[in-house]
């Protein structure tokens, strides 16, 4: 049947009822009448999950979704802090529970032997399986050949083999299995029984430093937020000194108790050790926000994490602090006023220009973020002694069109209409042609003559002439800048 | 760390140098940072007029007369802050709409003007507020040698107590502040001196080629001091310093102190005389 509504996903009564995933939309309401159907919503039932994955950030940093309805949790190294594996999953699902959803669990020592053991295994929803280390392959024994996630082809052919459980194949030689069913299934079955470990690759790259503050009772201040801030950039700071480097990029995630995960990044020109700085910029950062840290019923862990540092040599105070601060202090104060506005306003609103290797105008020049660390930048080329700007201070990108009166084929404007205002020209210099760059622009882009006016009323303007009279029907005239 | 016997006299006797420099030419020299005295304009003129020149550690207006006077209001702040800021960083805070309505700032323009462009900090705001904020920020840090805010029109936000606060901030880091208001119309504020400037005509170059920067602008108030002069001023960016325009060509009198300055006849006259 096509085109029929088909049912995805199931609750538990559902399933009780006999209901299965693959009916029929009519089916299922003639078996059920009364059944509750909602659309499926994939997009939002993979940003739920996304939601729930920032929120298992808190048991570990080593998240990874497993699509379309699963979390791969890597908590090697992290039990200890919940009461060992146990009392993590127990967490775990405590959590999942309260935001009313029905979850199963497995804890194993491969991600894939977890995966099947939470999907295929016995799994009782009130209790995490747990496989203890070395069993991996033992526990997977009963599980059915679809644990292996194969596709349905190989699936079918192995089910017509009369290859049920993965016991059956595990005990066959790998290679007349690879030749028969293709090479994907003893690997898949080499990971499945724990005989090669393939580590997870998490949504978000672990930071190499992390500290955090759990709270056994919400906080929901602002102040007690920025307060708990310090204490773990003080601590940040001291980790940071050790390792004998500075951060560049500083990220505060707050957990919100029903699960919403606010994350606040500031970023530093150079990096830093600062706690008193740190503060300031995360404090000028939370005044920023678009939409305010709201508590709800109040945070109960702050994280901050460190995701890039830089070397940074440990600095000495020195009795003469006061002399430095009047002779070298003045590059570290301006930076500090960088990093605090990029704080503010975001740090593609704090900029530099950096110059480019290039003829043409629009190109000449870039704005770079100030706390980017400046490339190896081209010297500015030092105006001529004496002569008059040759290029404007304010450009317009792109040009405005004008209309223009010139004398042809290449005089300077005699009048020209702006904005609706007509502008007489009592002076002129030009043309200065400067052909675009052949090697970017499309072919048959004309090239340009610039003139320099100024009009009767004393101001300036940058105007150039695309194409030429003669090889072109009506060559337009465009003001690209304006002199002071 | 106490000082020294000799230091303090060496101090005492720097200080009574700059008291005696400040009598005598009406300028600090640059040596003293934390000491925020006064920056002249270079040309002889206004300069008598303004007492030496502009105290440094306060707030100036400068204000184009329309959109079309932007850039000439823009060079003339940037000419004052290249005075005031000797070499130190120099901070630009832009509101965005005045990008859109005349122009991006351009950096081969900046070094044709006389800034090198790597000691500028370009910040780019979104609505007359976050300049504010930004100002006030930029505006306590005295390793700056001057901070420019552009604002264009006449923001409601931007009433006598926040130029009040910026001036504050000003007097107490030493900073030169320079507010750049494009298209806006004067309103009460605590800024020491107002300025309104127009595009003058420029003496021309060989083959009527125009000429240097040059300026029209009238002091339209100063707290301690005349108003209501117009000087024609070129920017001489070599040398960083305004060079009176009547002065080179000899044809332009003078306005009265205290007369409202009638620029549209005299740009004529100027015109006449040079074209």
């Amino acid at each position: 049947m096509k085109g029929a509504a088909r049912l995805v996903a199931l609750d538990r009564r559902a399933r009780d009822l006999g209901l299965a995933p693959g009916l029929t939309l009519a089916d299922a309401r003639a078996r059920v009448p009364e059944l509750l159907a909602v659309a499926a919503d994939p997009a939002a039932d993979t940003g739920l999950l996304e939601r729930l994955a920032d929120d298992c950030e808190r048991f570990t940093p080593l998240v990874a979704l497993d699509l379309p309805a699963g979390l791969v949790l890597d908590i090697t190294g992290c039990t200890h802090l919940f009461g060992g594996e146990a009392g993590l999953a127990a967490a775990l699902r405590a959590r999942l529970e309260r935001a009313g959803l029905t979850a199963r669990a497995a804890i194993a020592g491969t991600p894939e032997a977890a995966r099947a053991a939470a999907r295929f295994g016995r799994a009782r929803t009130d209790r995490a399986a747990i496989v203890p280390p070395g069993a991996e392959a033992a526990a997977a024994r009963p599980l059915p050949v679809a644990a292996l996630g194969l596709s349905d082809e190989v699936a079918v052919a192995l089910s017509r083999a009369g290859l049920k459980t993965v016991g059956d194949l595990a005990d066959r030689p790998s290679r007349p299995l690879a030749a028969r069913f293709g090479e994907e299934l003893p690997r898949r079955l080499a990971r499945l029984v724990g005989a090669e470990d393939v580590r997870i690759t998490p949504r978000r790259e672990p930071a190499p430093v992390i500290v955090e503050e759990r709270f056994a009772e919400p906080i929901g201040r602002a102040e007690d937020i920025e307060a708990t801030l310090a204490v773990l950039a003080g601590r940040t700071v001291a980790i940071l000194e050790a390792r004998g480097e500075g951060g560049r990029l500083f990220e505060a995630s707050v957990y919100r108790t029903d699960g919403a995960v606010f994350r606040i990044a500031v970023e530093t020109g150079r990096p830093s050790r600062d706690v008193a700085a740190l503060v300031r910029l995360f404090r000028e950062r939370i005044a920023a926000l678009d939409d305010p840290l709201d508590p709800g019923f109040g945070f109960d862990l702050v994280r901050l994490a460190v995701p890039r540092a830089e070397p940074l040599a440990a600095t000495q105070e020195s009795l003469a602090a006061g002399v430095a601060e009047r002779e070298g202090g003045g590059a570290e104060a301006v930076a500090d006023l960088v990093d605090r506005l990029a704080a503010r306003l975001g740090r593609d609103r704090v900029l530099r220009f950096a110059a480019r290797d290039s003829h043409d105008p629009d190109r000449a020049a870039r704005l770079a973020p100030a706390l980017d660390k400046p490339a190896a930048t081209l010297a500015w080329s030092a105006p001529d002694p004496d002569e008059p700007p040759g290029r404007p201070l304010q450009l317009f990108d792109p040009p405005q069109l004008i209309e223009a009166l010139a004398e042809v084929p290449d005089g300077p404007p005699l009048r020209f209409r702006w904005r609706r205002v007509l502008h007489e020209v009592a002076r002129a210099e030009g043309p200065e042609r400067i052909a675009p760059e052949w090697w970017r622009a499309p072919a048959g882009t004309p090239a340009r003559d610039y003139y320099r006016l100024e009009d009767r009323d004393g101001r300036r303007f940058w105007v150039y002439r695309a194409g030429s009279y003669g090889e072109d029907a009506r060559p337009r005239w465009y003001l690209h800048g304006l002199f002071p | 760390m106490r000082a020294t016997p000799e230091k303090a006299t060496r101090e005492t006797l720097a200080a009574l140098r700059g008291a005696i420099a400040r009598l005598g030419a009406g300028v600090v020299p640059d040596a003293g940072r934390k000491v925020a005295g006064t920056f002249s304009l270079g040309a002889a003129a206004p300069d008598e007029i303004l007492g030496g020149g502009l105290p440094r550690a306060a707030l100036h207006e400068v204000f184009s007369a329309g959109s079309a006077d932007a850039p000439a209001a823009a060079g003339f702040g940037l000419a004052l802050a290249l005075r005031a800021a000797g070499d130190r960083p120099i901070v630009w805070i832009r509101q965005e709409f005045v990008d859109i309505e005349t122009g991006g700032l351009y950096a081969p323009g900046l070094v044709a003007f006389g800034l090198d462009p790597d000691r500028l900090i370009l910040v780019s705001a979104p609505d007359p507020q976050a300049a504010l904020r930004a100002a006030g920020e930029a505006a306590r840090c005295p390793a700056l040698g001057a901070v420019l805010i552009e604002l264009f029109g006449a923001p409601k936000i931007l009433d006598l107590t926040a130029s009040r606060r910026l001036s504050l901030a000003a007097a107490a880091s030493g900073l030169a502040l320079f507010a750049i208001r494009v298209a806006g119309e004067p309103t009460p504020s605590a800024a020491m001196t107002r300025w309104r400037v127009t595009g003058a005509a420029s003496a021309a170059l060989a083959a009527n080629a125009p000429g240097h920067p040059t300026f029209a602008a009238t002091l339209l108030r100063h707290r301690a001091g005349p108003a209501g002069r117009t000087w024609f001023l070129e920017w001489n960016r070599d040398r960083h310093v305004f060079v009176e325009r009547a002065s080179l060509s000899g044809a332009v009198a003078a306005v009265p102190v205290g007369r409202p300055a009638a620029p549209a006849e005299f740009r004529r006259t100027d015109f006449r005389r040079t074209g």
